[in-house]
């Protein structure tokens, strides 16, 4: 399998999704530069986290327009796998790969530090090794992860399980307490309608070795190892 | 033509910033205070052959990049930029200079 990692100015995640995928994983990668439209056949985008282009004017505002952006969203409309972790989930929401926006966490503080969040939907490519409920233990490091969406936005995704992670306290429930950056609903990640564009403020890059304090992440990436290997298999 | 382009958070949206902004007033004493919303100014000055050619093209600068619609509201003037205060950088450069100690 082939991940392309994109690298915007300031993005800072990019070395970290890369030793995973390919020291930890013996995967294939790739580093995208933002002005590349060439995508080189990636079976998998990774739009990691970081501050592109410094934050101006809001969180993924200018990335957006990057030339590599227009690949990534003609891929996704055929169906290929886009994964964005932190500002990379910034970047896809102001995109409109996934609906809602990310704004100033409640309590004004950058929050980095590991969160418990609950997977609620296994029928993803990236969460098909966990079950329904589980918890696991992901760093989280942003100081705009709150998301928000309208009513409507919501309910649809709430309706259609679109929901990935949530927040959650050690019992599995999505309590204030346990919610890092005031996130509606408590919601860590979501998926897009047809499930194949992920995007999630936990880090699953920086818990894929012991070394690092936590190896949850590593279900998100076998998950789509697997996808992979099963489609190439059809 | 310059526009003055105000941005600020839906109503419906929480505005973390705006909520500890009103609790920093009231705790100096501003007790009338019942709400703050904290939003953004962006001058930009462009060409425009007219008026209304301006108010279009600022128009879809607020919504294709300025504003993010899902959680912002926009507003702008338009002035020409006749009505800016000449040599303005400048003035300030000259005046911060004069109020540096020696």
């Amino acid at each position: 399998m082939k991940f392309g990692v994109v690298v915007f100015p300031g993005t800072w995640s990019d070395r970290d999704w890369g030793h995973v995928i390919k020291d930890v994983l013996g995967a294939e990668l790739i580093y995208l530069w933002h002005k590349d439209r060439e995508l080189h056949g990636v079976d998998c985008v990774v739009l990691p986290g970081g501050f592109s282009y410094g934050d101006y004017l809001r969180t993924g505002a200018i990335a957006r327009f990057s030339p590599v952006m227009d690949s990534v969203a003609e891929f996704a409309a055929a169906g290929g796998l886009v994964w964005g972790s932190c500002n990379g989930f910034q970047i896809l929401c102001e995109a409109g790969l996934l609906p809602g926006a990310l704004i100033r966490n409640h309590c004004l503080e950058f929050r980095c530090e590991w969160a418990l969040v609950r997977c609620d939907q296994p029928g993803t490519p990236y969460t098909w090794r966990l079950e329904r409920g589980q918890l696991i233990n992901l760093p989280i490091a942003h100081g705009e992860g709150n998301y928000v969406a309208d009513p409507d936005t919501l309910r649809q995704l709430e309706g259609n399980g679109q929901v990935v992670f949530r927040y959650c306290d050690a019992s599995g429930e999505p309590t204030a307490g346990a919610n890092p950056n005031g996130s509606i609903n408590n919601i860590a990640g979501i998926v897009n309608s047809s499930r194949n564009v992920l995007g999630m403020m936990p880090h699953p890059e920086r818990c894929a070795e012991p070394e690092l304090g936590g190896t949850d992440g590593l279900a998100l990436f076998r998950s789509l190892l697997q996808t992979a290997s099963s489609v190439t298999l059809r | 033509m310059i526009a003055h382009v105000i941005v600020v958070p839906k109503p419906v949206v929480n505005d973390p910033q705006g909520t500890t902004v009103r609790q920093g007033l009231r705790a100096l004493g501003f007790s009338e205070v019942t709400d703050v919303r904290v939003g953004k100014y962006i001058k930009v000055t462009l060409d425009a052959a007219s008026a209304d050619e301006a108010h279009d093209r600022v128009e879809e600068m607020c919504r294709k990049l300025l504003a993010n619609r899902v959680i912002e509201d926009f507003r702008f003037d338009l002035l020409p930029a006749a009505a800016e205060p000449k040599n303005r950088p400048a003035l300030d450069r000259r005046r911060r200079r004069e109020e540096e100690p020696a």
